[in-house]
C-alpha cells in the first residue's frame, strides 16, 4: 500500500502547542492527531484562542512552544516550523489551503475570477492556457458561479459568491488539508446554508481533511466529525461532534450548548 | 452482536446549580443476530438514554458496550471518534424519533446518503431509496424536496427509510412508529421482521403495544431511578 493510501497514519500531529502574546495567553498545551478525511471543528466564544490556534496550525504564526508535524504525500513527516521557509511555501501551495473569514483576505481583488483560480494552478506549475481556463470554468461550475462571470472582478461579486470563489481558488490545486476560519461568518442565513451544503459535498467528494474554526455550533455539527471546545486558550473538551453537543460534560460546553436554540 | 456490561449513566447540569442525577445503573444485556430487544418502562426511565449510549451519542460513566464490527469486538465507550464513525457507517444504524433536517438536502438525498457513503453506485442507491420511500407511501412529488416542510409522520418515514436502507447488522430504533398511521406502522413492522430475518440485532423502544408484541424477542424492563443529590 502506498503511504498516500495509508489512512491509519495521521496527516497532522500536534503536540504541546502553546502561544503567548507577550504575557497574554493565546492557546495552551494543545495536542491532537488529525487523520486523512477527518474534519475537526474548533468551537468556543470569541477570544477563546481559536484563531490563534488555527494560525499556529497553518504555519502562519510560530508557536511559543510545541510542534506541528505534517505528513506529506509520500508519508514523510515534517515539523512545519523546523523546515525551511521555501519548503513551507511549497507545502502551502501544493498541500494546504486556507479559507479566510473575509474573502477579501483570501482573494486577489485586482484580477478576474478566472485568474484567481488560474493563478493558483500556475503557482504549482500549470502552463497551458486552455487547460487552465477550462479547469477554472469547471471549478466555477462546481461552486455554482455563473460561467458568464469568469472575467469579472471579485469586487463585483456578492459576499456569498466571493466566499465560493475563495473555496474554488483553494481547492483547484487539490490540497490535502484545508484550514477555515469562520467561513460562513459574515453571510446571511440562506447564503450560509448554500455554502455549507457545497462545502459538505466537496469535503466528502475530495476526501479532504479540514480544520474549521467556528463559533456557530450548527455549522460545527453539520461539517465536523470531531470537536474541540476552547475556553481561555485551553481545550476543555473534545470528542465526537454529536457526543460533545448532545451530552456535553464540561461546564463551559454545557453553557455554550444551552445558550443556543438548536445546536 | 451487542454486549452491554454494567453501564452507569448520570447527568450533571453545571448550568443549573450542578444538580446531578443517575439515569442508568448496572445495566447489562446481550443481543444476538436476529433478536429484537425491546426497552420497556415509563417516561423518564432512561430508554432513549440507553439507546443513545449504544450509538455513542451519549457517554457512559462506567461499564462497557461491545459491538461486533468487521469481525472484531469494539468497545465503543473507549473508541476514537473515527472508529465510532466507521462503526456507524457500516454496522450500527439509528432511527431517532425526529429527523434532523439539513437545509437544501432533498428527501431522496437524505435517504440515499448512507448507501453512497458505503460506496454503492449512485443509480443503484437512488433506485433502492425510491423503492423504499414508495413502500413507506411517501408521494413521489416529495422525493426532491427538502424534508424541513414535511409533516411529522412524513419526516419520520424519511428517517426510517434512511435507517433501514443500508441493512445494518445492528439497528437502534427510538419510537419509529410514534407518529405513523396504521398502514405505515405495518410497513415498519415488516421492515423490522425482514431485518431480523437477515440477522440484524435490534434494540428498540415502541410505545405502541401491538408493534412491541409483534417484533420483540425479549424485553428489558427499566424503571426511573431515584434522583441522587
Ligand atoms: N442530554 C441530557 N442531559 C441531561 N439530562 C438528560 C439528557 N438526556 C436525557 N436526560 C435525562 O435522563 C432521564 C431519562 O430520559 P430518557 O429520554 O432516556 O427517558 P425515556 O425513558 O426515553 O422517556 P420517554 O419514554 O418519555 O421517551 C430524564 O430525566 C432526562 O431528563
Ligand atoms: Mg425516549
Amino acid at each position: 500500500m502506498s503511504p498516500e493510501l495509508d489512512q491509519s497514519q495521521p496527516l497532522l500531529t500536534v503536540n504541546g502547542l502553546s502561544h503567548y502574546y507577550g504575557s497574554q495567553l493565546g492557546c495552551s498545551n494543545v495536542g491532537f492527531d488529525l487523520y486523512p478525511g477527518e474534519v475537526l471543528g474548533i468551537v468556543g466564544e470569541s477570544g477563546s484562542g481559536k484563531s490563534t490556534l488555527l494560525k499556529c496550525l497553518s504555519a502562519v504564526l510560530p508557536p511559543s512552544e510545541g510542534e506541528v508535524i505534517y505528513r506529506d504525500r509520500t508519508g514523510l513527516p515534517h515539523d512545519i516550523y523546523q523546515i525551511s521557509e521555501s519548503a513551507r511555501r511549497m507545502l502551502r501551495r501544493t498541500d494546504w489551503g486556507v479559507v479566510e473569514q473575509n474573502p477579501r483576505d483570501g482573494l486577489r481583488l485586482g484580477v478576474s475570477a478566472g485568474a484567481n483560480i488560474g493563478e493558483r494552478m500556475m503557482a504549482v506549475g500549470a502552463r497551458h492556457y486552455g487547460g487552465i481556463r477550462s479547469e477554472a470554468e469547471s471549478w466555477l461550475d462546481k461552486v455554482e458561479i455563473d460561467l458568464g462571470r469568469i472575467d469579472d472582478l471579485p469586487t463585483t461579486f456578492s459576499g456569498g459568491m466571493q466566499q465560493r470563489l475563495q473555496i474554488a481558488r483553494n481547492l483547484v490545486t487539490r490540497p490535502r488539508l484545508i484550514f477555515m476560519d469562520e467561513p460562513t461568518g459574515g453571510l446571511d442565513v440562506s447564503v450560509q446554508a448554500r455554502l455549507l451544503d457545497l462545502l459538505r459535498g466537496l469535503v466528502a467528494e475530495l476526501g479532504l481533511s479540514v480544520i474549521i474554526v467556528t463559533h456557530d455550533l450548527a455549522v460545527a455539527r453539520l461539517l465536523s466529525h470531531r470537536l474541540m471546545v476552547m475556553q481561555r486558550g485551553q481545550v476543555v473538551e473534545s470528542g465526537l461532534t454529536d457526543q460533545v453537543l448532545d451530552d456535553p460534560q464540561h461546564p463551559y460546553t454545557q453553557l455554550l450548548v444551552s445558550s443556543v436554540l438548536l445546536p | 452482536m451487542i454486549s452491554v456490561e454494567n453501564i452507569d449513566k448520570s447527568f450533571t447540569l453545571h448550568t443549573q446549580g450542578g444538580v446531578s442525577y443517575s439515569v442508568l445503573e448496572g445495566v447489562s444485556f446481550r443481543v444476538k443476530p436476529g433478536e429484537c430487544l425491546v426497552l420497556n418502562g415509563p417516561s423518564g426511565a432512561g430508554k432513549s438514554t440507553l439507546l443513545r449510549a449504544l450509538y455513542a451519542n451519549y457517554k457512559v460513566d462506567r461499564g462497557h458496550i461491545l459491538i461486533r464490527h468487521n469481525d472484531q469486538q469494539i468497545d465503543i465507550t473507549e473508541a476514537e471518534p473515527r472508529a465510532i464513525l466507521a462503526i456507524r457507517r457500516s454496522t450500527v444504524g439509528y432511527v431517532s424519533q425526529f429527523l434532523r433536517t439539513i437545509p437544501r438536502v432533498s428527501a431522496l438525498d437524505v435517504v440515499a446518503e448512507p448507501l453512497l457513503g458505503l460506496g454503492v453506485e449512485q443509480d443503484v442507491a437512488y433506485e433502492q431509496a425510491c423503492t423504499l420511500l414508495e413502500r413507506l407511501h411517501i408521494p413521489e412529488r416529495l422525493f426532491h424536496l427538502a424534508p424541513a416542510t414535511f409533516s411529522g409522520g412524513e419526516q419520520q418515514r424519511i428517517n426510517i427509510a434512511r435507517g433501514f436502507l443500508p441493512g445494518y447488522p445492528v439497528m437502534l430504533l427510538d419510537e419509529p412508529t410514534a407518529s405513523l398511521d396504521a398502514r405505515n406502522r405495518q410497513v415498519v413492522v415488516e421492515l423490522i421482521e425482514e431485518a431480523k430475518a437477515r440477522g440484524a440485532a435490534i434494540v428498540g423502544i415502541f410505545h405502541d403495544e401491538e408493534v412491541r408484541e409483534a417484533v420483540a424477542t425479549d424485553y428489558l424492563e427499566m424503571t426511573a431511578l431515584e434522583s441522587a443529590a
